[in-house]
């Protein structure tokens, strides 16, 4: 090799970098856009009403107090189904997860009614529990109940077994290893499946208020369907959106905190 | 403690791993256990600690452990063990938070171990923030703050890199002169064996038997001078010798399932 000559880059690239800014620049920007095809009629309002059109139904929502009413309904409801469904899904995923018997007996249990979709047993739990809050607070429950089991035995699996042999070479009995290698070490797994978890409440909440609720999200959005109100029936879909927006910001700070260690 | 290990013999599913291994340990020796992949060293130490039910034979510990002893058989781990979501104190304390002692007793040992394993500064680290070898100090110190009689180490300086091997070795030796207790290393590194040990026990490809014990008569302390470089090469030569063959039939065995 006679002549020299540089030797051509060929790295970079493939590794993700966070950018601050452009997230927000296209959120304004899909916005301004769409408030600029209403503002130039291109848009029908009857079916598409603006992006000002719907903050002004929100914002007659929050001065006549209805905001407060539908959104503390759905989250009441939320929170009740969420928190029954994950605590039994927790109790029995963690036994699946621990115990061979309880695995054996579990799984096909499992299997048959995981894919179930939840919302098709409401109708069977308003005959249970009637049309009032304990169907809805069921039908969510119930929901969650299912990957709840999964996320927390799959997470126990997961926890590298040398720890758990560590743990047995120093002698800590059965319960400590559960609780001090097991259970910490499937909390990561039990976390994503929250995220996941708190996703299907807010689906199963919106189509059990569909059905006999006076107060709810859900039951605004179809009363302002059946009213032909679109900016209101999109102020509730917004709602939903930053209502899934501000769960996802709450378990993300609980990852951080509980996962530091990561 | 002396140990005994009669006629110990482990299968997998029919596999025979382990054929009548007959040994004597005796107390403060430091003792090899070297082999082709495959030739069951890491189960003889798992038969020695308690952590695997030998098919055939047993082990008796002669003597009784110094009084202080919470852990009689402690192992040292090759992948180091730590829990990632404890800090290094933390970690090392887990071996002692099942045995009654008091928070002030616990911190007092958990604070010797440190300072024995070079730590003090990092009590308060994340596994995640150590190097391999910093990792593998935490592991040490775990081990020794249960002050074991008989210390199992399962390849402990195999993650490591060159440099970081050699001077945990000197550290090892270090320590092993001022904490006495029996120890059992396993190790694929010869270099390792011949530097450490007082015995290493040559095992035969799968089924492992006993295939040699070599008696190294140099002092343990003595062997890091430069003037013993040609005893310690000897040594390693000696060993090689003896698993070359094997090595190789085992590593074809791998390869070819």
């Amino acid at each position: 090799m006679a002549d020299a000559a540089p030797v051509t880059f060929r790295g970079g690239g493939f590794h993700p970098r966070p950018q601050r800014l452009v997230p927000v620049a296209v959120f304004v920007a899909v916005i301004g856009l769409w408030q600029f095809a209403s503002w130039r009629g291109w848009l029908p309002a009857l079916f598409l009403p603006s992006p000002w059109e719907i903050v002004t139904a929100l914002g007659g929502m929050i001065s006549d107090g209805s905001l407060g009413r539908h959104v503390g309904a759905s989250l009441m409801r939320i929170a009740l189904g969420w928190v029954l469904g994950t605590a039994a899904g927790l109790a029995i995923g963690l036994a699946m997860g621990i115990f061979s018997v309880a695995r054996a007996a579990g799984l096909p249990v499992v299997s048959a009614l995981f894919p179930i979709p939840k919302i098709a047993l409401l109708p069977l739990f308003i005959l249970w529990f009637g049309i009032g809050e304990p169907s809805k607070v069921a039908t969510i429950g119930f929901g969650v109940f299912f990957p709840t089991v999964i996320a927390a035995y799959t997470a126990c699996d997961s926890v590298p077994r040398n720890l758990i042999r560590m743990a047995q070479s120093f002698g800590l009995p059965p319960a400590a290893i559960v609780w001090k290698i097991l259970v910490p070490g499937a909390m990561p797994g039990i976390l994503a499946g929250f995220r996941i978890t708190a996703s299907i409440a807010l689906i199963l909440v919106v189509a059990a208020e569909m059905i006999g609720a006076q107060y709810g999200i859900g039951a605004f959005i179809l009363s302002a369907g059946n009213l032909n109100q679109i900016d209101h029936l999109l102020a509730g879909v917004t709602l939903l959106s930053l209502l899934g927006l501000a769960v996802s910001a709450v378990l993300g700070a609980v990852e951080r905190a509980v996962l530091r260690w990561r | 403690m002396d140990l005994r290990l009669e006629g110990i013999t482990h299968s997998y599913d029919g596999l025979l791993a382990l054929d009548g291994i007959d040994l004597e340990v005796r107390d403060g020796e430091t003792v090899a256990i070297i082999g082709p992949s495959g030739c069951g060293k890491s189960t003889l130490l798992g038969i020695v600690g308690g952590l695997l039910k030998p098919s055939a034979g047993r082990v008796l510990a002669i003597g009784a452990p110094r009084a202080d002893s919470l852990n009689p058989f402690t192992y040292v781990f090759q992948d180091f063990a730590l829990l990632p979501w404890r800090n290094v104190a933390a970690n090392v304390a887990l071996a002692l938070e099942h045995h009654g002692l008091s928070r002030a007793e616990r911190r007092e040992r958990v604070a010797a171990a440190l300072a024995l394993t070079g730590l003090g500064e990092f009590a308060a680290a994340l596994p995640k923030q150590l190097s391999g070898g910093m990792r593998q100090r935490v592991g040490i110190a775990r081990a020794l703050v249960v002050r074991p009689a008989v210390l199992l180490l399962d390849e402990p300086l195999s993650a490591l890199d060159a440099q970081t091997r050699e001077l945990l070795m000197e550290d090892l030796l270090a320590i092993w002169a001022r904490e006495r207790s029996t120890r059992l290393y396993v190790t694929h590194n010869l270099d390792e064996a011949a530097r450490l040990a007082d015995r290493v026990i040559v095992l035969s490809r799968r089924p492992g038997r006993i295939r040699e014990i070599v008696r190294i008569d140099m002092p343990v302390a003595e062997r890091g001078a430069p003037t013993a470089l040609p005893v310690v090469a000897g040594v390693r030569e000696k060993l090689w010798a003896l698993i070359r063959d094997e090595a190789r039939d085992a590593e074809r065995e791998v390869q070819h399932g």
